[in-house]
């Protein structure tokens, strides 16, 4: 993921999304359906406050989530299944490499994950020489196309099912067809195969539960089912924010989460894992692994502007209703994070030097906000990200993003206490846009950085006399001006 | 009524040099009215461009700069929703660790309104006896709606205005695509998101868009221009002046 010299720009990505016809169409469909319908979801909501209490309940979880994660690792200890803190990426990535050669792993299958994505846990493995192959049908369809998810939802809305089809009739050697519920069959026929004979399933973790010692999966493909009772050894990476303290706090958790991403009071299934398979039971896996994933969220957590947005539980109805993200696309981000969301969590994890354009690249309309589960302010934590930008932060390693547009704000600032000079440079711009006028009265190309707006807009002109000007000379008529402490 | 409060015109500095007009329009307004006003004339920049873009140090500047000129005002009105969003939320946000500053920045945001809520809430006027011939809908900008939460205000004042048929149009509260530096760091982004939203106006079947910040409208305007679309963009305030009310075709 920090591979940033051979890194496409989020504008150049930005740009191959503007262009992709079945992306385009794809997000089109998504917004107009999941977008808009959660947010009248929480509109007709026979509980209006939910989301503020759960936001309350996520905020004390996380100001006590070193107990918390304490009191969960108790429990699936308790229960026999094995806990691993995992500090860093590679930390995580190096025990999950440790258990499967001990236990001579050679095919795992994988219930979608981005946490998994995070980590670069599939190239890890498949250079151990292991088979991974993912079971979620968006995810496998990204996998089969040697391609990465543009949805943290819905990983192949960027593909159409033309697409799909030509890619299965190429990768599965079935006969081309477009038609949705073959090609589903055909994935389940072949995901049924690697499903029963993988040795280790490899999950993430949508919400654990400290109280019971649990953590829930859901699906609307059954495909997590499988995964985590099929093969003997079931390993789950959690990112180590995501946990509710109490049973109460998970049950409203997954309300909200399968609503945000889908519209659903429940998804089809939910799986509860927290251990081994009782003996003599003849479900589950003989061995149970949970990896909690810290790789940068400690930093987060203990940072006030940002703690917040570990309240988190990747609905994806931010990116649903994103107008950046409704004709980018995912793959812009270069994250498995992507949309609004992604555009916060990406620079805090990887830099955000790194990712500046992430940070910069939004117009903070407030709508990841009006329809966020947890009601995250994403807006603002991406201007916070800016204002760290703008000056640097020894803290979080940022150096200064760019220094003439600093230099730019230093002298508007003071151009904007000197109202005489200001004034004056306005009325000059006035006169120097003069050769720029088209026929309309409309500036239509413009030198410079601004020329950025009119490659495909009109500029309307700087008026020939301002307010202020026609003010102060007494053009405007009005019959109740009161002109006291007016200086000419 | 008693007494009304003089109104210190907050002049958005692109209303002041690019859209006068919509300034005027706002005195005409209140002149019919009756409503006393006045224009502090040292205003410039409320400072957003540089809060958006991260500049807090700057745009903090502006916004002392601001607070001084409106010092002595009975109350702020201002044609845009994301100035008075600027100053009602932003500024003691700029000032939190400067107890004087953020006082003056709280008693200065505690008496400053966009111009459809301080008509429609404060003022109690839903009717401007204005008239318009045209069919227009209604675009809520970002901060206005969400931050501000005005979303009925303007739409009251567009219903009664005599003659203008008033639609909706799909997803209004959808983002333009403006955002400040936005626009013209990401232009394609931006313009992707400006066609939507003209798509989404010219559907509803309107001759004319309208809404409460002049930088979305400029946006829009822009975009139909260079589309070559035929579509009058026009701030609330010149649909709710009863002078020019409909002069405008
Ligand atoms: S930020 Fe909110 S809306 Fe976005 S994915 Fe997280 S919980 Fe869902």
């Amino acid at each position: 993921m920090s591979k940033q010299s051979e890194r496409a720009s989020y504008t150049d990505l930005a740009h191959q999304g503007l262009k992709n016809a079945p992306l385009q169409k794809g997000l089109r469909g998504i917004q107009q359906r999941y977008g808009q319908g959660a947010l009248h979801i929480w509109d007709s909501f026979a509980d209006p406050s939910l989301r503020k209490r759960v936001k309350a309940k996520r905020e004390s979880t996380l100001a006590h989530l070193d107990i918390v994660l304490e009191e969960l690792t108790k429990n699936i200890e308790q229960r026999g299944g094995n806990v691993f803190f995992a500090p860093t990426a590679q930390d995580a990535v190096n025990y999950v490499l440790d258990l499967a050669s001990k236990k001579e792993v050679q095919r795992v299958v994988k219930g979608k994950s981005m946490t998994s994505a995070e980590i670069g846990m599939d190239e890890a493995l498949e250079q151990a020489g292991i088979k991974v192959v993912e079971t979620d049908l968006g995810e496998y369809i990204v996998q089969l196309n040697q391609d990465t998810a543009s949805h943290i939802i819905a990983p192949c809305i960027h593909l159409d099912r033309k697409q799909i089809g030509r890619l299965f009739h190429e990768k599965l050697d079935i006969p081309y067809t477009d038609d949705p519920p073959t090609l589903t069959q055909e994935a389940r026929k072949a995901l049924r195969k690697e499903l029963l004979s993988a040795d280790m399933g490899i999950t993430g973790c949508n919400i654990a539960c400290a109280e019971t010692g649990h953590i829930s999966l859901v699906s609307n493909e059954g495909n997590i089912r499988m995964a985590t009772t099929m093969p003997k050894i079931h390993v789950a990476l959690m990112g180590m924010e995501r946990v509710a303290a109490t049973l109460d706090e998970h049950a409203s958790l997954l309300q909200l989460l399968t609503r945000g991403a889908a519209l659903q009071k429940l998804s089809t299934y939910v799986s509860f894992q927290g251990g081994p398979s009782e003996k003599g039971s003849p479900d589950g896996p003989e061995e149970f692994h949970l990896v909690i994933i810290d790789n940068g969220r400690s930093k987060i957590l203990a940072d006030p502007d940002f703690q917040e947005v570990l309240s988190c539980i990747r609905c994806g109805a931010c990116l649903n209703i994103c107008p950046v993200y409704g004709r980018i696309g995912g793959h812009a981000y270069n994250s498995p994070y992507s949309g609004p969301i992604g555009a916060v969590i990406t620079p805090l994890l990887h830099g955000i030097n790194n990712h500046a354009d992430l940070c910069k690249g939004e117009t903070l309309c407030g709508a990841c906000k009006e329809v966020c589960p947890v009601e995250n302010d994403l807006p603002r934590m991406l201007s916070v990200l800016r204002h760290k930008l703008a000056y640097g932060d020894p803290q979080w390693n940022v150096t200064p993003h760019n220094k003439s547009e600093h230099r730019f704000f230093s002298l508007w600032s003071r151009l904007v206490r000197t109202p005489k000079l200001y004034h004056i440079l306005i009325r000059l711009s006035g006169v120097l846009q003069r050769p720029f006028l088209s026929r309309d009265n409309m500036v239509s190309k413009l030198p410079g950085k601004f020329h950025g707006w009119t490659t495909t807009r009109d500029l309307p002109p700087i008026a020939e006399s301002s307010f202020r000007q026609k003010w102060l000379q007494n053009k405007i008529a009005s019959k109740n001006v009161v002109r006291k402490g007016q200086k000419d | 009524m008693s007494q009304p409060k003089t109104v210190s015109l907050f002049i958005q500095c692109l209303v002041d040099s690019m859209f006068p007009e919509v300034g005027e329009a706002m005195v005409n307004l209140f002149d019919r009215l009756c409503i006393p006003i006045t224009y502090p004339a040292d205003q410039t920049c409320c400072g957003q461009p540089a809060f958006n873009s991260g500049y807090r140090k700057q745009a903090a500047e502006a916004a002392a700069h601001f607070l001084n000129v409106f010092a002595d005002a009975e109350v702020i009105v201002c044609p845009s929703g994301s100035c008075v969003h600027m100053v009602r939320h932003h500024y003691p946000l700029l000032f939190e660790d400067d107890p004087a500053m953020l006082q003056r920045a709280q008693q200065t945001a505690a008496k400053t309104f966009e111009l459809s809520e301080y008509l429609v809430d404060i003022l109690g006027i839903t009717d401007t006896g204005s008239t318009y011939a045209g069919t227009a809908t209604y675009h809520d900008s970002c901060h206005l709606s969400r931050e501000l939460g005005i979303k009925e205000q303007p739409r009251q004042l567009l219903r009664n205005i005599s003659g203008l048929h008033f639609v909706e149009m799909n997803d209004s509260e959808k983002c333009c695509g403006f955002g400040g530096t936005f626009s013209v760091h990401y232009p394609e982004i931006s313009t992707a998101m400006v066609d939507d939203k003209l798509d989404a106006i010219l559907a509803s079947g309107a001759d004319t868009v309208t809404g409460c910040d002049i930088s979305c409208l400029m946006n829009i305007k822009g975009r139909a221009s260079r589309r070559g679309e035929k579509l009058q963009v026009l701030h609330i305030a010149q649909l709710l002046e009863p002078v020019h009310g409909g002069s405008h075709e």
